[in-house]
């Protein structure tokens, strides 16, 4: 299917994003090849097969328990694939050996469903750990480095604070900060605004929209939240929860418009499936 | 006002048409009739079609609607059509909505009876399988901890030692009162048989030798799994249902060397120490019941002295260390190993724990026959 994000231009930023993958070197960020899913003999999805551009703005997308998080847990290599491949930069990483694995992951910000933020260590200490690990500055350095992440997401002087002591949406901008510690090339999020309220899901996706600017990289995200995805999305795939694979691919706008597929524009308007089908019925 | 008895009745039409009747008030408190009846009715009459008749019902709520659901589905099992005549309006909605989706079939998978939990066979089957995970993980403490010999690995020093600060001073209080009166203990047990044969100030050797090799080396190693081991368990399993350790793995980390080796290396160093303190405790509490048993402190003292020697405190120390050991992997195991729910999370500290005192008595065995072979 083709991508269609010419379809819709919304914002100046959008178009923008869309621009750098006209250049053909910029093009297959990272490529899912015929990935299948199962646990044992259970297939959660089959055939997955997509393409995500440097730059993109890439949404998993599905109905509830569809495998959305487990082909984001496949794709971070948690979960080893039945069978298929994820390529990063045209290199495998299923079959990599677990020290090119690690280099890979460098290149990487995660925030998970819940956060994924150390329960066990202050805000300044999650972000201090990968700088510790991965670069060189001085504890001075790190310091600042911590104060000025922390600003970044609107939580300077929280430095102190245990994810505990914070709120849901604090924690989410909290572990948004540590994803962005290293200036990772992409950016995985889990979720980023389940269980936040619509104002601070919306300041979360413009500061999503506005990292991913300034740092250039690809964001890779799963979520149901529509007006999210209608916002900041450039490109997504649909997972079937019944014919358990892909069956919607390209720009959601579009997919919501032009999809040969019911459930996908259902999906995307909102509509509820039940009802035609209810009538019928005694 | 009085309700109804609700009733039903089946009535047939015409050939291969049935009317299920409803009357009466189908409400909770009610007694309707059972379906296991309508079943066999219509089992029996083979009809085509069911129509459910609301014109003479009363009141009804969820009660009614759990009995037309079961007929429905008993209907879509055996091919009948099922359709509803002058129901009252919610019923009929919420019926539509209630069947809008099929009824999901879950996978016939066999359920191990608890019969077959109680083989033999499969429990040592289960235990063998334990071990080898334990090994796995032994092999993997190993390479971690090779690795930080060589300062490669990434184990944060303020880590452990908080770890020694929870697994040391903070079990000073229950290790005293468990070591003072296990001390009393062994040397209730001896006097008694002692004063027998007028041996009373050999109760002094038995509390010295018997708390230095077994007693108080075995119950700081009991209270640990408790406390320490469980501790460990719960933290490790909270981390993976917070997706913790997920982040830790991506973020490069091995989670072994981040997350088990300072608990591990804590509690191997807090241990022996745990341990002399519980001997020195025990053998006062012995000496608080040989004083009550006319024994003098000096008489005591000296002794015990006597009784007192290196090999038996290199006995108690090596046991600790080794009792430490097993203790860190029992529960770092299980909590790395547990799955994302609360229900996982108190399973692994269970496993903890019972794993942990496995060890420790099969291993104590193990080191007691083995020094008894040996001479020592």
């Amino acid at each position: 299917m083709a991508n269609t994000l010419e379809s819709t231009p919304k914002n100046t930023q959008k178009s923008a994003q869309v621009a750098p993958q006209s250049d053909a070197q910029a093009k297959g960020h990272i490529q899912v090849r015929d990935l299948t899913m199962a646990y044992g003999s259970f297939v959660i999805q089959r055939d997955l097969t997509f393409d995500i551009n440097r730059g993109d703005i890439f949404v998993i997308m599905g109905g509830s328990g569809c495998g959305k998080s487990t082909l984001l847990k496949h794709m971070l290599g948690l979960i080893a694939p039945s069978t298929g491949d994820i390529l990063y930069n045209g290199s495998s990483f299923t079959g990599a050996s677990a020290g090119e694995q690690e280099v890979m992951r460098q290149g990487w910000g995660i925030t998970y469903q819940s956060g994924g933020l150390f329960s066990a260590m202050t805000l300044a200490e999650n972000i201090t750990l990968p700088l510790q690990l991965y670069t060189q500055y001085s504890p001075g350095e790190i310091t600042e480095i911590v104060a000025y992440k922390l600003a970044l997401v609107g939580l300077a002087g929280y430095q102190t604070y245990y994810p505990s002591e914070i709120s849901g949406g604090m924690q989410k901008r909290a572990a948004l900060a540590r994803a962005i510690t290293l200036e990772p090339e992409i950016l995985f999020f889990d979720e980023p605004s389940a269980g936040l309220d619509p104002i601070s899901s919306r300041l979360l996706d413009e500061l999503i929209v506005q990292l991913k600017e300034s740092i250039g990289a690809t964001v890779v995200m799963v979520t149901h939240e529509l007006p999210s995805i209608f916002a900041i999305a450039t490109n997504s795939v649909y997972l079937d929860n019944k014919t358990r694979t892909m069956i919607g691919y390209g720009d959601p706008a579009y997919l919501r418009d032009h999809s040969d597929q019911p459930v996908v524009r259902q999906f995307l308007t909102r509509s509820a499936t039940a009802t035609t089908a209810n009538e019928d019925k005694p | 006002m009085t309700k109804q008895t609700p009733d039903f009745q089946l009535h047939e039409d015409k050939q291969g048409e049935c009317s299920l009747i409803f009357s009466g008030d189908w409400v909770q408190g009610q007694n309707p009739g059972d379906f296991a009846t309508l079943r066999s009715e219509l089992l029996s009459g083979h009809p085509t079609r069911l129509t459910a008749d609301g014109s003479s019902l009363g009141d009804c709520d969820s009660f009614l609607m759990a009995f037309l659901l079961q007929c429905y589905n008993h209907c879509l099992e055996e091919g009948i059509e099922f359709t509803t005549r002058d129901m009252p309006e919610g019923v009929t909605r919420l019926l539509a909505v209630a069947t809008a989706v099929p009824t999901h079939q879950t996978p016939t998978e066999s359920r191990p009876s608890l019969l077959a939990s109680l083989n033999p066979l499969q429990m040592l089957h289960e235990a063998s399988d334990s071990l080898k995970e334990s090994l796995g993980f032994i092999g993997e403490v190993t390479i971690a901890l090779s690795r930080m010999l060589r300062g490669k690995a990434n184990t944060r020093f303020s880590d452990f030692r908080d770890f020694c600060y929870q697994a040391g001073p903070d079990a000073f209080a229950i290790i005293s009162l468990i070591s003072i009166l296990v001390g009393m203990i062994l040397a209730y047990l001896g006097a008694v048989q002692l004063q027998q044969f007028g041996a009373e100030i050999y109760v002094a050797d038995l509390v010295v030798i018997g708390t230095l090799r077994e007693m108080g080396v075995l119950m700081t190693a009991i209270v640990m799994a408790g406390r320490t081991g469980a501790a460990y368990a719960a933290q490790l399993g909270t981390m993976q249902t917070n997706e913790e350790i997920d982040a830790i793995t991506t973020m490069g980390i091995s989670p072994i060397e981040f997350l088990v080796l300072p608990r591990m290396l804590a509690l191997i160093v807090i241990m022996p120490l745990l341990t002399l303190y519980a001997d020195l405790l025990g053998i006062v509490g012995g000496g608080i019941v040989a004083g009550g048993m006319g024994i003098s402190p000096i008489q005591y003292v000296s002794q015990s002295e006597g009784a007192l020697s290196f090999t038996h405190v290199g006995v108690g120390l090596l046991k600790s260390v080794v009792f430490a050991t097993l203790i860190a992997v029992a529960g770092c195991r299980s909590g790395i190993n547990s799955g994302r729910s609360s229900a996982a999370v108190g399973q692994a500290a269970t496993e903890a724990v019972v794993t942990a005192i496995v060890y420790l008595i099969v291993a104590d065995a193990a080191i007691n026959i083995l020094f008894q072979q040996v001479g020592i």
